[in-house]
């Protein structure tokens, strides 16, 4: 008789717990939540750029949502370095061809994949980029190559609108 | 506490107390006893109230003129230093004020350590001094993002960029932690409402370090247990209050120095730039307090190791007195210790420096070689060092020394005795 009263009682403890828990968690996950990109930060999700004034060698550095993007159109030597990378060089392997599909243009984010920093156009060991930061050295194609950051360069996603002009995002 | 019964005098504060003892808690500022050998670096717990006071006053009145907003925060600050009456005064307070408070709280660390404070009984005091640093490490970066300046930005970035070190859900961290995709308005809000409320933290958590030193009593520069009240105390005021006192003003002079002389000598020139998401400085560097963990972050190569390591520098400490093995509490009895106390010191130093410089060559063999030391310090130093050290015998008492300091103990208790 008083085991059959003890497990009653345990299953209302349990299931009362469980449904408080529920509930403390319906009023908790609103209160993280909110810290999260709001509507009107995700609403900036593309942006378009004309590079018709880009000529080889050079970059341009546009923001997209709040962070830098670089175009770079490279030239010819740039992108025979890149492409005559071995694999088994690379920190990140990635080739390339699949970086920057259009050879002439990269695109990318101009953020370093160490703590955040912009890094620096034509600098460092690898005639790419170069963090300030922390020292990391990224080559023609933006991809890491020494220094402490893991990753290479983020290539967004992007796509040529027409012939002058890029859309990011 | 058992030691030191406290009863009001007047019939009214006998009322009161019973029902309130909130005169016993004010007594602990009056009659409290305390060794009488308190030498001046105990008088930086005082100093680090008068710091976080005159943090928390000159916050709120910075408060009533800045503006938390990415268009409008630097503009505000440049506002305050120019128009707002005697704005520039109350704002070089805050921000040397920074500064000045953590002077203070890096001699009263490393006096905890010469002294050996941290040790039975007194690890909870020691454990909550510790989550006091920390939140005052995260306010004082959060503080130096308001101004909204290049290094605010950059700052912040690359702080925040810390938890994307974390294996899989890092990114997702970050991207909550910024409110956005990038640092911007979101971060900026979100950190002044922290940076806010942060200080009344800390304030509760000084109450309870206060509350938790007033169970065993002071720790002293002998560093034995005492018997309270009794010929080795004096009544807290007015002598330690005096003392206290005393430090505070010449502690106050160098403040000045720096407010009224060389307000901006321990900032960086770039954060008069206004943030710019698309520039990063040429050489970023964090606020001088915070340069020895920066060191040991760069000085990894990699990423979450690196993040790991300068989160395990400041976490070592809280497990301090489990770590250090010896009985003995001062190092005036641990000749060894004492040694390797000032190379941690020199070590912590040299990684302060080294992390102002650029992270290549000869600076980041240093900082290599400073970050092995300091953890070489703390797990297998300090625990090997408790079995093997000669220790020089303890006096009795503080005042035993001074009586005659005889060979033969039982000779020195009773001669105690007698004065007792």
């Amino acid at each position: 008789m008083s085991e059959k009263k003890t497990k009653r009682r345990d299953f209302l403890f349990t299931a009362t717990t469980a449904v408080g828990a529920v509930g403390a968690a319906a009023v908790v996950w609103p209160m993280i939540d909110q810290m999260n990109p709001d509507a009107s930060v995700k609403a900036l999700a593309s942006t378009e750029v004309d590079v018709s004034a880009l000529t080889p060698g050079n970059t341009l550095t546009v923001l997209w949502r709040g962070k830098p993007v670089f175009i770079r159109r490279r030239t010819q030597e740039e992108i025979d370095e890149a492409r005559k990378v071995k694999m088994e060089d690379l920190i990140h392997p990635e080739k390339d061809e699949d970086r920057a599909k259009n050879p002439e243009w990269l695109v990318m984010l101009g953020v370093c994949t160490h703590l955040g920093c912009v890094p620096l156009n034509d600098k460092g060991d690898y005639n790419g980029w170069f963090c300030p930061c922390h020292g990391s050295h990224y080559d023609t194609s933006g991809r890491i190559r020494k220094g402490p950051a893991p990753l290479n360069m983020e290539v967004p996603k992007y796509e040529f609108v027409n012939a002058n002009t890029i859309k990011i995002g | 506490m058992s030691d030191h019964d406290y009863r009001p005098k007047s019939k009214v504060g006998q009322w009161f107390n019973d029902r309130l003892p909130l005169l016993t808690l004010a007594n602990h500022l009056t009659d409290y006893p305390t060794p009488k050998n308190l030498n001046y670096w105990w008088t930086f717990g005082g100093i680090l109230t008068f710091c976080l006071i005159t943090q928390i006053i000159t916050g709120l009145t910075l408060a009533m003129h800045y503006i938390a907003h990415a268009d409008m925060a630097f503009e505000s600050v440049e506002h305050i230093m120019r128009d707002v009456n005697y704005g520039w005064l109350i704002r070089y307070i805050h921000a040397n004020g920074a500064s000045m408070f953590f002077l203070a709280v890096y001699i009263h660390i490393f006096r905890s350590l010469f002294y050996g404070s941290y040790k039975a009984p007194r690890e909870i005091i020691w454990i909550i001094g510790i989550i006091i640093y920390l939140l005052m490490m995260a306010a004082a970066f959060m503080g130096y993002v308001l101004p909204w300046g290049q290094m605010s930005f950059w700052g912040a970035t690359v702080i925040t960029n810390l938890f994307s070190a974390i294996p899989l859900v890092g990114e997702g961290i970050v991207t909550w932690l910024w409110g956005g995709y990038s640092v911007d308005n979101p971060t900026l809000t979100r950190f002044f409402t922290l940076h806010y409320l942060i200080p009344f933290l800390i304030l509760g958590l000084v109450v309870l370090h206060i509350w938790a030193l007033h169970v065993p009593g002071n720790n002293n520069p002998v560093g034995i247990d005492i018997k309270k009240p009794s010929k080795d105390t004096v009544p807290f005021h007015p002598y330690i209050v005096i003392k206290d006192g005393f430090a505070l003003l010449m502690f106050m002079i160098v403040f000045a120095f720096f407010v009224f002389y060389a307000p901006n000598i321990l900032g960086h020139a770039d954060n008069y730039i206004e943030a710019n998401p698309m520039v990063t400085p040429a050489h970023i560097v964090p606020e001088w307090y915070l340069l020895p963990f920066y060191a040991i972050l760069r000085s990894v190569p990699d990423k979450l190791l690196g993040v790991v390591a300068m989160l395990s520098a400041i976490l070592i400490l809280a497990v301090l007195p489990w770590l250090d093995t010896s009985k003995i509490r001062s190092a005036v009895f641990r000749p060894l210790y004492k040694q390797f106390y000032w190379i941690l010191v020199a070590d912590v130093l040299i990684l302060g420096y080294v992390g102002a410089m650029p992270a290549e060559g000869l600076y980041l063999l240093i900082a290599r070689v400073a970050t092995a030391y300091y953890f070489l310090h703390f797990l297998v130093i300090l625990p090997v060092l408790g079995f093997k050290e000669k220790t020089l015998p303890v006096p009795l008492s503080i005042t035993e020394p001074v009586l005659g300091g005889s060979p033969n103990l039982a000779a020195a208790r009773n001669k105690e005795s007698k004065i007792e």
